[in-house]
């Protein structure tokens, strides 16, 4: 991992995050590559989420720089990190969606805030970004509680993609859904990333999502990338957390 | 301007070409739609119009659906449209656009006149589903209580414990403090009034029959509703919000016996505990003030005290208590298993359980006040 990649969208190197006496993340380093889908797995509590919340900048490191399209976060004044922070787009695991705002507000919200457009090309684009993650302009209208869980995932991304951001944080997209709901998620993030151009940054702990989604895999352990590569570097690995995990029972139902 | 994107117009013949470039963007969404609303007017002026965007440098959904936007509002104008130059990388996104619909969604909240008459209607009518609401809970309570009287070993006294401590121990500085603060207000403003006649002395008769009989009470039930009947919504309504209620109920619990009834006892038992305490200090406070400002030696206003105050201002005093606290408890209850799923509506009922607790309160006060007088107490 410690090759430099040129065009990396991401850098992260020797980022260090603790929690009282727990070190979570270790001395880590990781690049995220300009257009990739890139699926993070690693066993529960290994600091996955950690990780992603250290890079958007809601958690706090001790050490270590983090670059997200070549600015430095550290160094970045206040209107370079807002910069930043409009060419990206979060999915959190909940949704986290604004209960007291409706699906339309929800999604144009980002983009009311950010640029000053009509009334018209809000709704417009609103529709156009249900289109794309496949929900009908019905459910505009509709409050976050009375939405499905898979529906409310779906606004999740729509409003995460409001911006047309170049990246995005997904934090577990498919877990709670249905396996064709999930199938047709990592479907959505393809299409996505084809038709946007997206830099996918994908937390997950499914496999048919590593296997039809992503472009490169990394693993986290022992709060460091303990392997980074394609899903057949993956299944030639020897470590033993990687073994248990590519040839447990349930890959090999996924391998069929 | 270099960097911006532009809307070229150039004439071909008889066919008009709109050359679009730079980058058409989000960013510069403001601009695009302005120039795209300009070249929508070109309609019917030419029958053939090529958008060419083969110089568009970078294009995202903002500017597909602009370029859409226009090629369907000349196309419906009348006018041959074609998109011409579109590259590879871009073509995915304008067909992913191209499946937009159009039609605006209405937005349906207009406000009329009837509208509002329906509003006022509708509150007014939801009056006496509050009050069945408060009856409703106020049976569940009994009924459960009638339960645990019956298999006392599914009371839950720890939870009851927690509550109190919560509601009655940590409530106890605040409470001494502000009504001793009271206390020595109504005495400064009794001696001073009353030394105009002379009758200094009878402050101790209005301090001790206020304090005991109304203030002390009505006064930290104001603010146990404040304090705590807020707390008692905020918590349920989270719970119900993330459906730990739902949970509950699953697993053959009654949420009434498990959550509302240890919250409704610690009430009941800490208002009067409260009450006599702030009683005290009020009295505290007064004649502390009525010796340093009014000059009415201590003994002088205990045995003033004893000869105005029976112990039915007392008990008056005290009967209250619970019977508010009953109602401040209800109230906050059933607010708090009101809650719908979003953060606004936890608010909502957060308010309308303090503004409803003291409105409740006071009202109990008044229905007291008539009830006693009645009985001669």
């Amino acid at each position: 991992m410690a090759t430099e990649i040129s065009d990396a969208i991401i850098r992260v190197r020797d980022i260090t995050v603790q929690f009282g006496k727990t070190r979570v993340l270790d001395g880590l380093n990781l690049d995220v590559k300009r257009g990739e889908i890139l699926g993070f797995v690693g066993p529960s509590g290994a600091g996955k989420s950690v990780l992603t919340r250290t890079i958007i900048g809601l958690v706090p490191k001790l050490s270590g720089r983090i670059e997200v399209f070549g600015v430095d976060l550290d160094a970045a004044s206040a209107s370079e990190r807002r910069g930043v922070e409009r060419r990206w787009g979060i999915l959190f695991q909940q949704g986290a969606l604004f209960s007291s705002l409706t699906v339309r507000q929800n999604i144009q919200f980002p983009v009311r805030e950010y640029l000053n457009v009509s009334q018209r090309l809000l709704d417009e684009i609103m529709v156009a970004k249900l289109g794309m993650v496949g929900l009908r302009p019905e459910v505009a209208d509709r409050y976050p509680s009375e939405l499905s869980g898979g529906m409310i995932k779906r606004v999740a991304l729509a409003r995460a993609l409001a911006l047309d951001p170049e990246l995005v944080f997904l934090d577990e997209p498919t877990s709670g859904l249905d396996p064709i709901g999930a199938g047709d998620f990592d479907e959505l993030v393809r299409t996505l990333q084809r038709t946007l151009g997206l830099t996918v940054f994908m937390v997950t702990h499914d496999l048919d999502s590593l296997y039809t989604a992503c472009d490169r895999i990394a693993v986290l352990g022992n709060g460091k990338i303990i392997a980074a590569g394609s899903i057949a570097d993956m299944q030639a690995s020897q470590h033993p957390w990687l073994r248990e995990y590519f040839h447990g029972k349930r890959a090999r139902a996924v391998m069929g | 301007m270099n960097g911006d994107p532009t809307l070229e117009r150039i004439a071909r013949g008889n066919a008009l070409a709109l050359c679009a470039a730079g980058p058409w963007t989000a960013r510069f969404a403001p601009m695009l739609e302005r120039m795209v609303a300009d070249a929508e007017r070109l309609s019917g002026t030419r029958p053939n119009i090529f958008i060419d965007v083969s110089q568009v440098s970078k294009l995202d959904t903002f500017g597909a659906w602009l370029i859409e936007r226009l090629r369907r509002s000349l196309t419906t104008g009348g006018v041959e449209t074609q998109i011409a130059g579109l590259s590879d990388n871009y073509s995915s996104l304008v067909d992913e656009v191209r499946r937009v619909k159009a039609e605006p969604i209405a937005q349906t909240d207009r406000v009329t006149i009837t509208g509002m008459l329906e509003q006022i209607g509708r509150a007014v009518a939801g009056i006496g589903g509050t009050l069945i609401g408060l009856i409703d809970m106020l049976g569940a309570v009994l009924a459960a209580t009638a339960h645990i009287l019956i298999r006392p070993r599914r009371f839950r006294l720890t939870s009851t414990i927690h509550h109190l401590e919560q509601v009655c121990w940590r409530a106890v500085p605040i409470v001494v403090l502000i009504t001793f603060l009271i206390g020595c207000i109504i005495s400064q403003q009794g001696i001073f009034h009353f030394r105009k006649f002379g009758a200094d002395i009878f402050v101790v008769d209005m301090l001790g029959v206020l304090v005991l009989r109304e203030i002390g009470v009505l006064l930290v039930a104001i603010m146990v509703a404040g304090r705590s009947g807020s707390a008692y919504t905020a918590e349920l309504g989270s719970m119900k919000m993330r459906e730990e209620i739902d949970a509950l109920r699953t697993m053959g619990f009654d949420p009434i016996e498990v959550l509302i009834l240890p919250r409704m006892l610690a009430l009941v038992l800490a208002l009067p505990i409260l009450a006599f305490l702030g009683a005290m200090a009020a009295l505290y406070g007064g004649g502390l003030v009525a010796w340093l400002y009014g000059g009415v030696e201590p003994e002088a206003f205990l045995l003033r005290l004893r000869d105005a105050i029976s112990i039915d201002h007392f008990v008056v005093g005290l009967i209250k208590a619970p019977v508010m606290a009953a109602v401040i408890g209800i109230v906050a209850c059933v607010e708090g298993l009101a809650v719908q799923g979003s953060a606004e509506s936890l608010g909502q009922h957060t308010t309308s359980s303090v503004v409803k607790g003291i409105f409740f309160v006071i009202v109990m006060d008044g229905v007291f006040a008539i009830f006693f007088a009645s009985i001669g107490m």
